[in-house]
This record gives C-alpha cells, sequence and structure tokens, in this order.
C-alpha cells in the first residue's frame, strides 16, 4: 500500500477525502530517485476545479514523457483540511508521491483567474515556502507561474521567481536542460535565473527595475543587467496538429467540474471581439487537422473510458472541418454509450441539426453571447451578431423544438448608455414573442424560458478596451437595477429570468487584471488577514479586501475608474504578443466611433501575429 | 445477458465513496472492452447495479456488481480485462454468467462477513480479556439494545438477531451480520456494544473494518448463484 500524507483520523474527518490521496487511474508514478527534476504543478484551486482543466493535463503528460523529470499534481486543500494542516503542522504534499512540495525543485502554478492569487500565496504558505520570492533561497523551490494572467504578471512579481508567457508547449524543454546543467557544475539560484531570463517565454521580475511617475504611472520597466532582454515575446505552438496531446489524461474518483474526454480542436479566434483577451493573446487561429483529432477521439475513448466528449476551442464553428468531425463523432461515438457534447457553437441549420441528434431538445436550452443590449453597442464590441441573427436563430430552434433559451450579456461596456441597459430586456422580450408567433398554442407544452444573464465587464489587458474605465459596485448594481426593471415591464416577462454577478468581485478582478507591482502588498495583506478561495461566494469577503488596499496605501480607484491616456505605458507592456498596442489603440478609437472590424478570414487587420509562423495568417 | 462481478476495494482506495466507485466502474468497464448494453435514450448509461454499498473508510475483498452485456468472453478472460485497467488497491476475482431470471444482487443480498481488527496506527491495543468479553457478551445477551438515530429521531432496536455469527481469533473479530434491505446491521454499531458492555469508550477510529464477502439470505454468497463462463 502506497504512504499518504494524511492520516487515516484526518481523512475520515474531511469532506471528500479521495481528493488527496492520488492514485487516480492513468496517473504517473516514478521512482523519485531515478530521475533529476521534480515537477509540482499546481492549480491553485479546489481539486474538482483544477482537475478540469486541459492546459495542466497537457504539461504533466509531456513533462512526464521526460525520463528525467517526474511531474506531479498539487491543488489547493479546502478549508477544512486547511485548517488542520495548519493546526498540526502537516506539509503541503503533491498527490502522486504524497511528498513535502518544499522537497520539489520546481513549483509550477497555473494563473487562470486573478481572483486565484489568495490561493497562490496559500499554497506557498502550506508547502513551508517563503511567500517573498527574495526571501527564497536555492533550497527551496523555484517558482513559476503561467497561464492566461501571466499576461500581466506583476501584481504576483513579489511571489514568483520567473513566468512563462505563453503556451507551454515550447520552451520548458530548455528551462529543465538549463537547470539540469547548473545543478551539475554547482547550482545558485541568482546565476541560474540570470541564465533563464534569455530563454524565450521566461520572464524573470527581479531582474527589472520599475520607476513611477508623481501621478503614480510606469515612467519605465527596464533590465538590471545586460543580456537580460527588455521585451519578453509570448511563446506559442506553430504546427498545431503536431503538438503534444495527452489522449490518457488522469481521470479522478470524485466526479470533476468536466468529468469527460475533450478534444482541443482549435486555439485562437479569428473574431476580434474587443473586450476579449483570449481572442487576442491566442492569435493567430490554428486548427488541428481533422486526421488527428479522430486518432485522438479513439485513443481517449479507449484510455479513459469516459461518457462523453467535448470539444474545446473559443470558437467551434470556425473550425473549418466542424460538419465531418461533428458527424464522425456522432457515427463512431454514439452506439459506444459515449455522450457528445457541443459547446460553442454558433445557432445554425447545422447546429440545430446535430444538437437535435445529441440531446434531448425538451430538456436542454440553448445558449446566446449577444453580450451587449443594442447593435450600436454590439458594434462598439466588435461582436459580430445582428438581432437577426438572435431571432432567426431563436426561431429556428424553437421550430425544432427547444423552448429554452440562455442569454449573456455584459454590463458597463464602454460608452454604454441606459438604452442598452434596457435593451437587454426587450432583446429577451422579443425572443420570447417569436417563440409564441412560431409554436402553435396546442404544440406548447407551458411557456417558454428565457434567462438573461449579465456579468460586469472587467477590462483586460492586451485587449483594445485595455483604455477603458470601470465603474463603483453601486453604479454596476444600478444598472443591473436598470435591467431588472425594465424586463418587469415586458409584456412576456413571465417567461424571462434575470441573473447578475457580485459587483464588488467584478471590482476586485479589475484591480488585480490591470494592477502593478504596488497591487502584490494587498494581495500579500488579504492572504493575511484571512482571504482565500475569493473565487467562492462563500468565503470571498470584500471588506477584508478592502482593508488590505487601505493598509497597503492603495487607492483602488487608481486602478478602476481612472481614465488611461492613450500614450500611458502599462505593467505589461513589456511582454510582445505579436498583436501590436498601435493596432490595440486604433481598434479601441474605431470601438469609440462604433465601427467593426472584419474577422481574420474576412480580411486580415494588420494586428501583428503573423510574426509567428502559423494558423489563419498563412492559411491563404 | 446478465453477469455478476466480484471486486476487492483495499488500501488508499477505502477512501474512495460508494457513488465515485460507481463511476470507476462504469469507465473501467468500457477501458476493458467488456461489451456492456447501455439504456436507450439520449444519455444512454451503462446497465449496471451495486449490491450493497460500502461506506468510506471501509476496505473489502468482497464486493458485488451486477451488469449486463450483449456478449459473453470466458470468465477468465473478462477478468483478466478488467484486472489490467483497475487502478491499485480495485482488483476483480471473480466474472460469473448468471441466470436470466436471476435477481439483483441488491434485492438478493442477505448478510455480510466482516473482519474488525484493532488500530495500532491510532495507538490503540486490544488484550485477549476484553476479546474474550466481547464474545462472551455477545453469545449470552438474549437481547441487546441499541438506539437508532434515524430522520425521525431514535428507536430501539433489538440487535442480537440480527448477528449471525461472532469469533474472536488471533485479535481479531469476525462477524456475519444481516444485511441488505430488509435489515442492515453496521459492524461498528455491533462493536459500541461490545466496548460498552465492557467498559470502554469507543470510537470509531480505533477499529479497521474490512468486509469479507456478501450472502444471500441462505448464506451462500453472491457469486456461487452463477456459473464461471468457459
Amino acid at each position: 500500500m502506497n504512504k499518504l500524507a494524511l492520516s487515516d483520523k484526518i481523512l475520515m474527518q474531511i469532506d471528500k477525502s479521495a481528493r488527496y490521496i492520488g492514485n487516480e487511474v492513468n496517473a504517473v508514478v516514478k521512482d523519485t530517485a531515478a530521475v533529476d527534476i521534480r515537477f509540482a504543478i499546481c492549480f491553485p484551486d479546489v481539486y474538482e476545479i483544477g482537475m478540469s482543466h486541459l492546459g495542466i493535463q497537457i504539461l504533466y503528460d509531456m513533462f512526464n514523457k521526460r525520463d528525467d523529470v517526474y511531474c506531479e499534481r498539487v491543488y489547493s486543500p479546502w478549508t477544512d483540511l486547511d485548517t488542520l494542516m495548519r493546526k498540526e503542522g502537516i506539509p503541503l504534499f503533491a498527490l502522486e508521491s504524497q511528498d513535502p512540495v518544499k522537497e520539489f525543485d520546481f513549483l509550477g502554478m497555473t494563473l487562470q483567474y486573478e481572483m486565484s492569487y489568495t490561493n497562490c500565496l496559500q499554497i506557498l504558505d502550506l508547502s513551508g515556502i517563503p511567500v517573498l520570492a527574495s526571501e527564497r533561497g536555492g533550497e527551496y523551490p523555484l517558482v513559476i507561474g503561467g497561464g492566461p494572467c501571466a499576461y500581466n504578471p506583476e501584481p504576483l512579481a513579489d511571489f514568483f521567481d520567473m513566468f512563462y508567457i505563453g503556451e507551454g508547449e515550447i520552451s520548458y524543454d530548455a528551462l529543465f536542460d538549463l537547470y539540469k546543467e547548473h545543478k551539475k557544475k554547482g547550482y545558485d539560484k541568482e546565476s541560474f535565473l540570470l541564465e533563464a531570463a534569455k530563454i524565450p517565454g521566461i520572464y524573470v521580475p527581479s531582474l527589472y527595475e520599475v520607476s513611477y511617475n508623481d501621478d503614480g504611472t510606469i515612467k519605465s520597466h527596464t533590465p538590471k543587467f545586460t543580456g537580460v532582454p527588455a521585451t519578453i515575446r509570448k511563446q506559442i505552438v506553430e504546427d498545431f496538429s503536431n503538438a503534444p496531446y495527452p489522449t490518457k489524461p488522469v481521470i479522478p474518483y470524485i466526479k470533476a467540474t468536466q468529468d469527460r474526454m475533450v478534444l482541443e480542436i482549435l486555439r485562437g479566434c479569428i473574431r476580434g471581439c474587443r473586450f476579449c483577451q483570449a481572442g487576442m493573446i491566442y492569435r493567430p487561429l490554428r486548427e488541428k487537422s481533422l486526421d488527428v483529432l479522430k486518432k485522438q477521439a479513439y485513443e481517449l475513448l479507449k484510455y479513459t473510458g469516459h461518457e462523453e466528449i467535448s470539444l474545446s476551442s473559443l470558437s467551434s464553428s470556425d473550425y473549418t472541418c466542424l460538419k465531418d468531425l461533428v458527424y464522425f463523432l456522432i457515427e463512431e461515438f454514439k452506439d459506444k454509450g459515449v455522450n457528445i457534447s457541443l459547446p460553442s457553437l454558433r445557432v445554425d441549420n447545422f447546429s440545430l441539426d446535430v444538437m437535435g441528434k445529441v440531446q434531448d431538445v425538451k430538456k436542454s436550452s440553448l445558449t446566446f453571447a449577444p453580450e451587449a443590449g443594442t447593435q450600436r453597442l454590439r458594434d462598439v464590441i466588435n461582436k459580430g451578431l445582428t438581432q437577426e441573427d438572435i431571432i432567426g436563430g431563436a426561431t429556428e430552434s424553437f421550430k425544432g423544438g427547444w423552448s429554452k433559451v440562455k442569454l449573456y450579456f455584459m454590463l458597463g461596456l464602454p460608452t454604454e448608455t441606459e438604452e442598452d441597459m434596457k435593451g437587454i430586456p426587450i432583446l429577451a422580450n422579443e425572443i420570447a414573442k417569436a417563440y409564441y408567433d412560431t409554436v402553435p398554442k396546442d404544440q406548447r407544452k407551458g411557456k417558454c424560458q428565457i434567462t438573461i444573464s449579465t456579468s460586469f465587464f472587467v477590462p483586460k489587458p492586451f485587449t483594445p478596451f485595455q483604455w477603458a474605465v470601470m465603474y463603483s459596485p453601486e453604479e454596476y448594481l444600478r444598472r443591473a437595477h436598470i435591467v431588472n426593471d425594465t424586463m418587469k415591464e415586458q409584456l412576456n416577462r413571465k417567461s424571462l429570468r434575470y441573473n447578475w454577478h457580485e459587483a464588488d468581485l467584478t471590482v476586485l478582478e479589475g484591480i488585480l487584471a490591470r494592477g502593478d507591482r504596488k497591487v502584490g502588498q494587498a494581495i500579500y495583506n488579504a492572504y493575511k488577514k484571512g482571504c482565500m478561495f475569493d473565487s467562492w461566494s462563500e468565503t470571498f469577503d470584500y471588506e477584508k479586501w478592502c482593508e488590505a488596499f487601505e493598509e497597503a496605501g492603495i487607492d483602488m480607484d487608481f486602478y478602476t475608474t481612472r481614465t488611461r491616456t492613450e500614450d500611458e505605458i502599462f505593467p505589461w507592456d513589456f511582454i510582445d504578443i505579436g498583436v501590436t498596442k498601435k493596432f490595440l489603440l486604433n481598434e479601441w478609437k474605431k470601438g469609440l466611433a462604433e465601427e467593426v472590424t472584419p474577422n481574420c478570414r474576412e480580411k486580415c487587420s494588420g494586428c501583428g501575429a503573423n510574426i509567428f509562423a502559423g494558423g489563419v495568417c498563412r492559411e491563404s | 445477458m446478465k453477469v455478476r462481478i466480484r471486486f476487492a476495494k483495499t488500501g488508499n482506495m477505502r477512501y474512495i465513496g460508494h457513488l465515485d466507485v460507481m463511476r470507476y466502474f462504469q469507465k473501467a468497464i468500457k477501458r476493458a472492452g467488456i461489451d456492456i448494453a447501455y439504456s436507450k435514450g439520449f444519455s444512454p448509461h451503462p446497465v449496471m447495479s451495486f449490491a450493497l454499498p460500502l461506506g468510506v473508510g471501509v476496505s473489502s475483498e468482497g464486493e458485488y456488481l451486477d451488469i449486463e452485456v450483449n456478449s459473453l468472453i470466458s470468465s477468465k478472460e473478462a477478468v483478466k480485462a478488467l484486472n489490467e485497467v483497475m487502478a491499485e488497491g480495485f482488483s476483480v476475482s471473480d466474472y460469473v454468467l448468471l441466470p436470466d431470471d436471476s435477481k439483483k444482487g441488491m434485492t438478493l443480498v442477505g448478510a455480510a462477513d466482516y473482519v474488525i481488527s484493532f488500530n495500532q496506527e491510532a495507538g490503540f491495543e486490544i488484550d485477549e480479556t476484553t476479546l474474550k468479553g466481547f464474545k462472551a457478551f455477545i453469545d449470552e445477551s438474549q437481547t441487546i439494545e441499541t438506539v437508532k438515530t434515524g430522520k425521525h429521531g431514535g428507536t430501539f432496536m433489538d440487535i442480537k438477531p440480527l448477528i449471525y455469527r461472532f469469533d474472536v481469533e488471533d485479535f481479531k473479530v469476525f462477524m456475519r451480520l444481516a444485511a441488505g434491505s430488509k435489515n442492515n446491521l453496521k459492524p461498528e454499531l455491533v462493536m459500541e456494544e461490545a466496548f460498552k458492555n465492557q467498559g470502554l469508550d469507543f470510537d470509531r477510529n480505533m477499529i479497521v473494518i474490512h468486509r469479507t464477502e456478501l450472502l444471500d439470505e441462505s448464506c451462500t454468497p453472491l457469486k456461487d448463484l452463477g456459473e464461471i463462463i468457459e
């Protein structure tokens, strides 16, 4: 029997002890004495969330294919175990070997959302690793961050030794090789970091000096030493079809949030929605070949035995061989007891046909994301979806038997007026009207259900809206109330439902998303006050966060409601994502002028992403 | 065609809950290439049912699930195919064909065998005299009244008729208890009464429970109700 880091007594008193015992199907077991590098890869949230993340599975598989590396997983212990571990002095451990994280060479954390930042500090603290990078000597693991939030790593600069900017498939081999070399000749953390900083995509924050203007904005961000690059170019997979992909992913015992096989059909997006960070940082769009996907689908089924297969992409409808792929999946997998789930599809005749084949129309709902309530505002955000598309798509779906529609919008978008807010329930009402016009009374089974959800818009780095202002929590809620009040005035109000997100959380997310190095102190303060699992409503405490900022002497409004000038140097400007700041600024101005920009396949807009060889930029 | 699978769940896998074990076997059966039958409809599910849930923290070498298959392979091949895809701690011992009119394991189960050992890891030791005291208490009591706490408050219950066998040997307790949907007696409840009778405080952490077999009402192991497929 393998050893466990936790005693039987502890495992019997905590919730879901299966989160902490490892030994899942397809988990990798290696002899720790026979490897050169031990890498702890961490998703700083609870196990069920972390185990649903594709990126970790890709890197876990890729790292473990190297004989000299043993990569093991780490997740945030839930608050019940967190309390016990602190009380009894149990150090955080990796799932596979159950060894303390402190003994590893690397601790890599994925930064998927801003509200997981305090959990990164929890991971370090529970591991018995000093939270501040400057207080960590060579005896501790090197702490590296990656993922989408690493595109503005500055708020976390104090806590991480390195950040990896871009897709993980590219530069880790070089990093591991360099580390082995340094280990052989006598390892010294500082000289290693100085060399690591020269590897493409690796950013070592301690090697850069940031100076500020009197108004608090950034004056300069410069390397302290010669040879350390001034800009860091993101790393991306250029030959996507041949990129490593895990067809033997680890299968959790407890139900993960995403309990299914995942086929990643494309990366990047051609659409250019002006609020969307993923749409910019993953440019250019790259497709995986149909043959490769078919092969991976068979292997996934054989090695996982999952009951469902799903497609992963930012916009599945833009995959050129989508029809062939979907009909292949239906033919090959339907009889093998595998459900097919098709997210992020545009509603059209094809998608309605296949969805009618793979799901129960009476139970399932169709989802539209118009994002804004009026055509004017949809033009501002460059969401190429018209009122006719939405009403037409909904009408077709009602004819096909559906009666439930979900609508996603954002409030607080740039230039938003009261008319735009009111446009949200008005559009929902039109959809309900389309239902009653389309479906004869004797064929209806009660009312249709139109569910409206609004989130509050958070401006993100590397988007045209990175210059946008945010609002106070009160102002966000005022806007939600306008939507709610207008909904109550609609003729079909009894068919409409409305949910809105938390406003406090939005403001914090905004600060962390566009924050600079100064924000790090507030994150540390918040953690010391007990903030953790901030993305969970039961643990989120806005008051503590406000105190944390106040004690750090930081004015939260500086990061939210302040107007940023066109020439302001942003904390993330030293990163080169291909897409140029000039393009983003031009898109910002076009947005304010309500002008749309065609998608990458209609016309190249010269965003700059064509410096990478591959993908949509090289299609013709 | 109906098939019964007998499996063990031991070691660290005792922390996996019943619902998770069900999901685990759904996937494992698929990986092993067993030709299991699916329910009809938009979300087809494999036709399978477990005889008796096992509590978290309890290990077992005599767990059962019944499945429906479209085609047969030999018992030997099936056991091998399943064991090739098992995680450490799970293993399959039997794969037998059931008569077409056979009832499900969960309907048939009437008794369960347990071995109780005492948790030395938690610093708890037991002596010969106490063990003999346990045995005498169970054997000689005419009735053993317990309070069973349920949804509607506590009810008194005599558990003596539900204890079919109680032996002590080699610092372990061997029990056969009523199990299943009609009467289900938990081994920790019996131990708690035995501890109390000997004037000892009882904590669930002091004992380690291991199930060894599930049997029908005439005390035949469930696997013996099917035939080995050649």
